[in-house]
């Protein structure tokens, strides 16, 4: 309790100094104050979540989520009045980017973030801008469907991820006794796979074409089963400043209005760049439509 | 800062359960690679002194090539290279049937890597003893073997006692490496809780306290066996 009232008092200090030229500019958004003081503009990047978030062939971090942060930034642009403003690219990983983002590194994360409630504990999210969910790819002859027909088997999961908890509540659920072997990251993952050491390797399924897509043989794999999870992404902005969110859900609309995003995914998953090859599902059309709110 | 702090999250279930396993897989595996450690650096080191050149050759390719590939390296080829290489049933055997395989990978790693710093230590023990006691031990009619065991061994073990705790306690440390291969050790435990609940600076902090707290024990306990095995006038602690 003492720490906390202590840590609230610094940080309300914190606050009213750089509070003093807010005034002058008449913005409420802390975020877009260390913006203009910094010149730069810090978005978190993944290093390998293709296609949303990625190191291009010209070492640049690409994609669709970085894309969307782009056409955000040109807003930002607008409302502070700083044309040149620069954009820092900083990359982040599963374990860092929250950290980054609650110690005001980044002023925007562009990557592959499920939206979840626990998260919204330290950190806000823009619409949802792609859905998927927890699937699991195989070998193409194990006869593998569905995580039912894995009793006994060895099955992988990326530590710390959505898919974790969604592969033990379901083999919970169907009481299984499935073997978890943790892996790193996603490419350790799907090693795993390939080497058989796993009969079977969850992840959310976009990632899981990404992957197969990239592998050597990827006639010899597949992505089966029912969405073992519900993971919308969603672009993560720091928490409590709604000036701030305000701007992207506003760009993020006009763009689900007009039918540019719709192209835009176009752009990269059918079959896009990485050569995914997902169509729009009715879903995430659906919930592109419930977000185009109006002016 | 924007953040909420609850440091009531790490006594939570499942949360306090999951640091205090990873705590006691840190211990497991760290405990178990130094045992391996310093039984195969003894062994090295003294080959290393060895009249014989061709242990000599051995032990000496041994230690650089264990000490000179980085330990992430070497991890991800015990896991994933090694089970490749060999026969393809010990390969499948060692990717489908061995049980806790993450846990013997991580044990293996890390005793052959910490076992070549460990050579390298008794070896430095041994050479730093006057040529004059060897020559002494063997004039007397002493057999090399008992040259070793009752001569340059029992002082050379003491005079690299705190040399060796370094490795003793870089070896908790490296351990941690072995969430790389999905040993869900005190770090992977950290970063999972830190992933479930967000709170990542309270988790860390913990494992922080805890790495912090047993590397002291270490520390203390290897401080008195120094006090204890000390020969007056020889050993560094009787010097301060």
């Amino acid at each position: 309790m003492n720490i906390k009232s202590i840590l609230m008092a610094a940080a309300c200090a914190a606050a009213m100094v750089s509070a003093q030229p807010a005034l002058a500019e008449d913005t409420d958004s802390f975020v877009l104050e260390r913006i203009k003081e910094r010149g730069v503009i810090n978005i978190g990047y993944r290093e390998s979540s293709i296609p949303f978030s990625y190191i291009g062939a010209d070492n640049k971090p690409i994609g669709y989520t970085i894309d969307l942060c782009m056409l955000i930034i040109d807003e930002i642009k607008k409302v502070i009045d700083v044309p040149d403003l620069k954009v820092g690219f900083i990359p982040v990983t599963g374990q860092t980017r929250i950290p980054l983002m609650a110690n005001g590194t980044l002023d925007m994360e562009c990557g592959s973030t499920t939206n979840n409630l626990t998260r919204s504990q330290q950190v806000d999210y823009l619409s949802v801008t792609f859905i998927t969910g927890t699937k699991l790819a195989v070998r193409r002859n194990s006869g593998i469907q569905e995580i039912e027909d894995m009793n006994g088997m060895p099955i992988a999961v990326a530590q710390g991820t959505t898919n974790e908890r969604a592969v033990k509540r379901a083999a919970e659920i169907a009481a299984l006794d499935v073997r978890i072997v943790n892996v790193k990251d996603l490419s350790q993952g799907w090693l795993a796979l390939e080497t058989d050491r796993v009969d079977a390797f969850a992840g959310d399924s976009v990632m899981l074409y990404g992957l197969r897509s990239k592998s050597k043989n990827p006639e010899d794999f597949e992505v089966v089963g029912r969405f073992l999870s519900y993971d919308p992404y969603g672009i993560m902005v720091p928490r409590n400043d709604s000036t701030f969110r305000l701007i992207g859900n506003k760009t993020l609309a006009t763009l689900m209005r007009s039918g540019d995003l719709q192209a835009l995914y176009t752009h990269w998953f059918e079959p896009g760049p990485a050569d995914i090859n997902m169509p729009l599902s009715d879903t995430l059309q659906t919930a592109f439509e419930i977000q185009a709110l109006p002016e | 800062m924007s953040y909420s702090w609850n440091w009531g999250v790490l006594f939570e279930t499942p949360y306090l359960g999951w640091i205090l396993s990873g705590f006691y897989w840190t211990l497991v595996v760290s405990i178990s690679s130094w045992v391996i450690a310093f039984l195969l650096g003894s062994i090295v080191g003294i080959a290393r002194t060895s009249e014989i050149r061709s242990l000599r050759a051995i032990s000496t390719i041994y230690v650089e090539v264990f000490r000179n590939i980085p330990l992430l390296v070497q991890m991800f080829l015990w896991f994933f290279v090694l089970p490749e290489v060999v026969f393809v049933e010990l390969g499948s055997w060692i990717k489908r049937d061995l049980p806790f395989p993450e846990m013997w990978t991580a044990v293996m790693c890390l005793g052959t890597y910490t076992g070549a710093r460990v050579a390298e230590q008794v070896r430095a023990g041994i050479n730093s003893i006057s040529i004059g006691q060897r020559n002494a031990a063997l004039a007397i009619g002493l057999t090399p073997g008992q040259a070793y065991r009752y001569v340059l061994l029992p002082v050379a073990y003491r005079l690299i006692i705190p040399p060796l705790t370094s490795d003793f306690l870089g070896i908790f440390k490296n351990s941690s490496l072995g969430l790389t291969i999905g040993l869900l050790e005190l770090t992977a435990r950290t970063r999972q809780v830190s992933e479930y609940t967000f709170q990542s600076f309270e988790a860390f902090a913990a494992a922080t306290a805890l790495y912090v707290s047993v590397t002291y024990v270490v520390m203390k306990l290897m401080a008195v066996v120094e006090k204890r095995t000390a020969i007056p006038g020889l050993i560094s602690l009787e010097a301060k």
